[in-house]
């Protein structure tokens, strides 16, 4: 009797949650895809994923999860709805970070112990080119309007600059020590970049290929040391920004036009990477090593709730 | 701000590259090159405890070849080529003549792993007093302070460095008071007062401290004598061994009269790296090391690495090759080294010695790294370990 009830909430608590949108969190020491109904504030359930999941996107149809399994250095196609495993593409060894291009036909891999960024047929599941770049590639992403390719390499410092049309590298930037992630605004007309070492995030001008702005984070409390900014995302009207600071366990929100830092957020552990919801209106964070993902309401900028997912959750993604 | 956009294009780097080649490296090439010495002298295979671990001759040469690598793929994009030139000297051989004949007058940064005697012996050459020496060998608190000399930076952590990342860790247990082993070796004295000196700078107290004088043979009577000998007077919370070279300490633990953790030289140990550390990227290079060296990467391997990168970093940042103006990058606060171990490494400027997490290490799990949380300090946390600048006593006098 327990468990028929137990079974119908279920039931229900899955219904419900079909309508809004779904957070899916890679557990990296679980092996592990965790599934949260961020409007309910709840986990609705675990699946086993495969050896280190890390990396995670959505395809561009909401129909397919693509999911890193570091250890087993492949990336998987999962259904998005019934978690089986499709097929996997040819990621070249430990794929931790990858990026797809707009158009959802090509997967871009940063392959750290290599050097080199792989870029792959999703549709043929084969590699077109490995496109040799600094050591230890880790942030990756593809512009909005498809026309770059940027990889950055964390011991090199450097962001490389790759036509997406040639898959060759047109320009290097020197950027600040350790760069971790990348990502365009809208329009693609810039590019920012944290650094977790010197503390940073720098932002970048698409056209000159050049710096325009180097912002710096305090936290009352924290040294120096512990901001160390990771994951970056930029709404689309490019009002704000928010960066995840890692060890200082804080998102920071940043004025988009004018550069200020607002407000900064406490949120989870080791906090590490963000996503919106599809509305915008929600960050979701990884926060590593408190095993939570916090929920972020962007109206009001407070955090309203963190659920509890699993060991190290690393990546996260969001489906409508 | 600084940034610098480079034009691709490696078939010009790369007919460069085979001009410097042809011409030979200590020829100014048109595009800047940064040659690099490693020097060492080779060692006498010391007696092993056992057969478990072998003998690695080559502890900091392949970090350091790691590292030129890593400066080199850097290079391709800003146009700089670095050169690593090795220097082995034998057994027998001279150190002083090496270094005065063949790199003194060829090179401007010059890693050396040499115990802490010669290395001074060199530092105090005149011709060595516009070079960069990078320490990569000892872990003398003298050196760093009234031995210190101003063309030595010190890579690996001093003793007392690593006393007190255990004595944060120890205090932050509430292990505090401590039985002190000391062995029969200069080193292990000096480990020794390293250890005291944390106990009083964190309040810990070393109820007793006993020298080691037994057998050195397992097989012997190590079981009987441990339990007698680690009987005190007064109760402990840990056993602290001060045993450099391992020729005992990996006999006291769980040998002891009473159930107590080891911790010091063996068991717990202090280390700037370690095969079980995983975080903040750790696992790529350990990876890469692997790979190369087909062995784990060593403290001086470690060491050596970071010197080459420290090198390389600030050419890339500065675009120069001189060791004026890379020395004022190394220690300009812009300096801010990758070191895989989660905080930027830079130098302190009052002794010369690199700022850096400690870890602490168990044979087979990283049990925590230090500075420990909660241990605070008005400039950074990292400078609770070790002599802050208050507390130096390097005086630059040479």
């Amino acid at each position: 009797m327990k468990q028929k009830a137990l079974k119908c909430f279920l039931m229900l608590a899955l219904t419900a949650s079909a309508q809004a949108e779904t957070v899916f969190v890679t557990l990296e020491k679980d092996n592990a895809l965790a599934v949260v109904d961020p409007i309910e504030g709840k986990l609705i359930k675990t699946v086993p994923i495969g050896q280190r999941p890390r990396g995670i996107f959505v395809s561009p149809d909401n129909k397919f999860l693509y999911i890193a399994t570091s250890d087993e250095n492949t990336i998987k196609i999962i259904d998005a709805t019934t978690f089986k495993e499709l097929g996997k593409l040819p990621s070249g060894k430990d794929p931790e970070t990858f990026a797809l291009n707009p158009a959802g036909d090509r997967l871009y891999v940063s392959n750290e112990d290599d050097s080199l960024v792989t870029v792959i047929d999703v549709a043929k599941k084969k590699v077109l080119k490995q496109i040799k770049v600094g050591v230890e590639p880790e942030g990756i992403t593809v512009s909005p309007d498809n026309k770059w390719l940027i990889s950055v390499s964390e011991t090199t410092n450097m962001v490389h600059w790759i036509n997406t049309k040639t898959n060759t590298i047109e320009a290097n930037t020197l950027v600040d020590p350790r760069p971790r992630a990348a990502s365009f605004t809208a329009d693609s007309q810039q590019l920012w970049v944290t650094s977790e070492m010197a503390g940073t995030l720098m932002i970048l001008d698409s056209q000159t290929k050049q710096i325009i702005k180097t912002i710096g984070f305090e936290v009352q409390g924290v040294t120096r040391d512990k901001i160390q900014p990771v994951g970056v995302v930029i709404d689309k009207e490019r009002n704000r920004a928010y960066v995840a600071l890692g060890p200082a366990n804080r998102v920071a929100v940043v004025n988009a036009k004018t550069f200020e830092v607002e407000k900064v957020l406490l949120v989870g552990q080791r906090v590490w990477n963000l996503a919106f919801s599809p509305d915008q209106k929600r960050l979701y964070t990884t926060n590593g090593t408190s095993n939570d993902i916090s929920l972020i309401d962007l109206d009001t900028q407070t955090v309203t709730k963190s659920v509890g997912v699993g060991t190290y959750p690393w990546g996260v993604a969001v489906k409508p | 701000m600084r940034l610098a956009t480079v034009p691709y294009s490696i078939p010009a780097i790369i007919l460069l590259l085979t001009q410097c080649v042809n011409l030979g490296f200590i020829q100014a090439a048109p595009k800047q090159t940064i040659n690099i010495a490693y020097l060492t002298q080779e060692q006498a295979i010391p007696a092993a405890l056992s057969n478990l671990d072998p003998f690695i001759k080559d502890k900091g040469v392949i970090g350091a070849e790691l590292g030129i690598d890593d400066d080199n793929t850097t290079g391709e994009f800003t146009g700089q080529q670095f050169n690593l030139k090795k220097f082995i000297v034998p057994l027998d051989g001279n150190v002083v003549d090496t270094f005065t004949k063949e790199i003194s007058p060829h090179f401007q940064f010059v890693v050396v792993n040499l115990p802490a005697q010669p290395l001074n012996q060199l530092a105090d050459l005149p011709a060595a007093k516009p070079l960069l020496l990078f320490d990569v060998g000892t872990r003398d608190d003298a050196l760093r302070n009234e031995e210190c000399r101003r063309n030595v930076l010190h890579i690996l952590p001093s003793r007392a460095m690593r006393a007190d990342a255990l004595a944060q860790y120890m205090m932050k247990k509430r292990w505090t008071q401590w039985f002190l082993v000391v062995g029969p070796n200069p080193e292990d004295r000096l480990y020794a007062e390293a250890i005291k000196r944390a106990a009083k700078r964190f309040g810990m107290k070393i109820v007793a401290e006993k020298a080691w004088e037994h057998t050195y043979d397992a097989r012997r009577t190590v079981q009987s004598d441990v339990a007698v000998f680690t009987q005190t007077e007064d109760p402990y919370d840990v056993l602290v061994v001060a045993d450099e070279q391992g020729q005992f300490g990996e006999y006291l633990d769980y040998r002891t009269w009473i159930p107590r953790p080891v911790m010091g030289t063996q068991g717990l140990i202090a280390t700037p790296w370690h095969k079980t550390h995983e975080q903040w990227g750790a696992v790529q290079i350990q990876h890469r090391f692997l790979e190369k060296a087909g062995r784990w990467m060593e403290e001086e391997d470690y060491g050596a690495y970071l010197a080459v990168r420290a090198v390389g970093e600030a050419a890339t940042r500065t675009q120069s090759h001189e060791s004026r103006s890379l020395k004022d990058y190394l220690f300009s606060d812009a300096f801010a080294l990758n070191g895989y171990t989660g905080t930027p490494l830079s130098f302190r400027s009052w002794d010369n010695q690199l700022r850096q997490p400690v870890l602490l290490a168990a044979p087979r799990s990283l049990v925590a790294v230090a500075p420990i949380d909660g241990f605070l300090h008005p400039k950074t946390e990292l400078d609770t370990l070790g002599y802050d600048q208050p507390e130096s006593h390097c005086h630059w006098d040479k």
